[in-house]
């Protein structure tokens, strides 16, 4: 019992650096319909900021300098690549995404080099306990850093200004440029939040082991994340990313023991099946809008 | 075509059929609907495409071993190209999953033609006119399967689907070391022989690259010739229903379900006899090769080459193979890229920013590829010097 708990712990921990990244992605999603696969390459530039700015401003002031770059990067990208593209069919888009994508990565590695990069984090693999349980300090971090920052994100949905302005470009784009809202301002300031939480979300899967260059490949999980939420369903990608997480953390520690013809390293690939499984019984995901169609 | 030819025999005598009644000194004049429905429906295109082929055999001779590996290789990943594009291009089914159908390929034709009793497994069935059908019967199999979990999925969602396949195939071509070697080490590849003679030694009728060249160039003139069939018939009329307007398609009685699962194993038959004769040229494959990244490769040729074009994606895969040896060039043209990997920037750097660049660059500015530059080109010395 003291074990799958902190089994479960570590999944919740995962599982909500998964849920930033999905985060971005549907906010991408909800602002301009399309998939961005250009979220890799930021959380890899992210992390890497991190690094190097962490030994000039101390941890804390690099993580918060690291999101705001990597949030300028991400606005570049949208101004320079997406923008044009107002229009045109989503999976070009998509596509492009997906060039921006290899091609911050080749950048981000030459920062990299050969080596494991450190985030210079205070948690490292320190533990703490909690009653009778023994879980990493990073775990806790990891969960309560993102629970600020959803609370912060749908407060900003909720309350804001701005935020109304997204709900309303998400919900019709034309109703809402007709009613005054500046529909590049929303697709750019989606593009931004997206930026800033694959950073956060870059530095915490860099704590512990440190990144490298195939350290990107992690952020593809957050994508099986939103399709198991729903892919336009902002609470369903944090419910999802969790679900991952915890998916994976109990077969990383179960299944050696009870399903080992599955072979090593399948925990890898869990949140893939889920998705799969997901996707059999609900083809809209968990909490996505069924899409009616008028022809 | 059968259908309206026999209409037209029995019904209204006068309309003529069949290619013969050709008014001489008029070559665009068509007569008959057979002749509007060929494949190569003008002199030039007859004239032009009779040379490029005669080119590419004479190849053969003219160019050194070196560069004739490339192009075949190049010829391969043609044929798997032009598969994604009949799911992709024209049937609008986004896949990123065309690495796991390569895959299948490559292991079903490694099994079947390596040596029994091996490590890993092996049938002995060494003879290319086997393995090959059965490489590609296998992966459409494997994407017959696959599609009823497609037709119910649309769009980015589909896209996001395939690419866990790639993941999970990755996963399962590691672990099942009988058949793969395991990552790291591999195994052998598939060996070509066609009636006891080996395709992949020198011998009499030239050099291995030379005999592997003219083999390879040969079937992707069969599956090029294939696919523009395809593309006119009634099924590749259905596809592109489906690929504009799927409701719509529906609506006017297309079969989706069918349709949709006939686009996937089409596709992925091109893509299994891709894959079996991908490594053939190298003799060995290794599990770690058929990841996200060739996925987004054959994505590329197909889009820098030419959305829904035979041609375009033949266009698009010589492209991108051509890109490597072209980067290799570079450090003794501008010393600042280095060809050593641990400095930067090195030319693996360079080539590929150069893949991610060119979507990027083709899609926004040209989102017909290298084929909409062609007609670009065609259109502008058409009305030459009128042309405005």
């Amino acid at each position: 019992m003291k074990g799958l708990l902190e089994t479960v712990i570590r999944g919740l921990g995962n599982g909500s650096v998964y849920a930033l990244l999905a985060l971005g992605f549907v906010i991408i999603y909800k602002a301009t319909r399309v998939i961005s696969f250009a979220q890799p390459a930021l959380m890899l530039a992210g992390a890497v900021a991190v690094s190097y700015l962490a030994e000039v401003t101390g941890f804390y002031g690099a993580v918060l300098l690291a999101a705001l770059l990597i949030a300028g990067v991400a606005l570049l990208i949208e101004r320079v690549a997406i923008r044009p593209m107002v229009g045109r069919p989503v999976f070009v888009v998509a596509i492009i995404t997906l060039g921006i994508d290899v091609v911050v990565r080749v950048v981000v590695n030459a920062f990299i080099g050969t080596d494991v990069r450190q985030m210079g984090d205070p948690w490292g693999f320190g533990q703490v306990s909690i009653g009778p349980l023994v879980v990493q300090q990073r775990w806790l971090a990891m969960l309560a850093v993102t629970a600020v920052l959803v609370a912060l994100l749908f407060a900003f949905f909720r309350y804001t200004k701005y935020g109304l302005a997204m709900r309303a470009a998400a919900f019709d784009q034309e109703t809402a440029l007709a009613q005054g809202v500046s529909v590049g301002m929303v697709f750019a300031l989606s593009w931004g939040l997206a930026g800033f939480l694959a950073a956060i979300a870059g530095m915490f899967v860099g704590t512990g082991q440190g990144i490298e260059q195939m350290t990107w490949i992690i952020a593809l999980k957050a994508l099986p994340a939103i399709i198991v939420g729903g892919l336009d369903s902002l609470g369903g990608a944090v419910i999802g990313g969790l679900v991952v997480g915890v998916v994976e953390s109990l077969f990383q520690s179960y299944q050696g023991e009870y399903a080992p013809w599955l072979g090593q390293n399948f925990a890898v690939v869990t949140p893939y099946v889920v998705m799969l499984v997901v996707l059999l019984v609900r083809p809209y995901g968990l909490f996505g809008t069924r899409e009616v169609e008028r022809v | 075509m059968t259908e309206v030819k026999s209409a037209a025999d029995t019904t209204v005598p006068d309309i003529p059929t069949g290619r013969s009644r050709r008014v001489r000194g008029r070559p665009l004049l068509y007569t008959s609907y057979a002749q509007d429905m060929a494949l190569l429906d003008t002199p030039a295109k007859r004239i032009s495409t009779g040379l490029l082929v005669v080119l590419a055999f004479s190849l053969s001779v003219l160019l050194a071993d070196r560069s004739l590996e490339v192009l075949a290789g190049a010829y391969v990943l043609a044929i798997g190209a032009i598969g994604l594009n009949i799911v992709t291009g024209y049937a609008g089914q986004v896949s990123l999953g065309h690495a796991f159908f390569v895959a299948i390929g490559a292991y079903t034709a490694a099994a079947l033609s390596g040596p029994p009793g091996g490590d890993t497994i092996g049938y002995g069935v060494a003879e290319i006119w086997i393995w090959l059908p059965a490489a590609g019967l296998v992966a459409a199999a494997a994407g017959v399967l696959v599609a009823p979990l497609a037709t119910r999925l649309r769009g980015l969602y589909l896209a996001i689907v395939t690419l866990g396949l790639v993941f999970l195939g990755e996963h399962v071509f590691k672990e099942w070391q009988s058949l793969t070697g395991g990552p790291g080490v591999g195994r052998e590849a598939a060996v070509p022989r066609l009636f006891g003679y080996r395709l992949n030694e020198d011998g009499p009728l030239g050099t291995k690259e030379q005999v592997l060249y003219l083999l390879m160039l040969v079937l992707l003139v069969a599956f090029a010739v294939a696919a523009r069939n395809l593309a006119r018939s009634r099924v590749g009329r259905a596809f592109a229903a489906i690929r504009d307007r799927d409701i719509a398609a529906e609506v006017m009685g297309v079969p989706l379900t069918r349709y949709k699962v006939l686009a996937f194993g089409i596709s992925s038959f091109y893509a299994g006899c891709a894959g079996g004769l991908l490594y053939t040229i190298s003799g060995y494959v290794e599990p770690g090769s058929f990841s996200l990244l060739m996925s987004v490769q054959f994505i590329a040729m197909v889009l820098i080459g030419g959305v829904a074009t035979v041609s375009g994606a033949v266009a698009g895969a010589l492209f991108i193979s051509l890109l490597q040896p072209l980067t290799r060039a570079l450090p003794s043209l501008v010393p600042v890229i280095s060809a050593d990997t641990t400095q930067t920037p090195n030319v693996f750097q360079v080539e590929t920013v150069l893949y991610g660049l060119l979507i990027v660059l083709f899609l926004v500015f040209e989102p017909r590829g290298l084929f909409g530059l062609w007609v670009r080109a065609r259109n502008y010395w058409k009305t030459w010097p009128f042309s405005y």
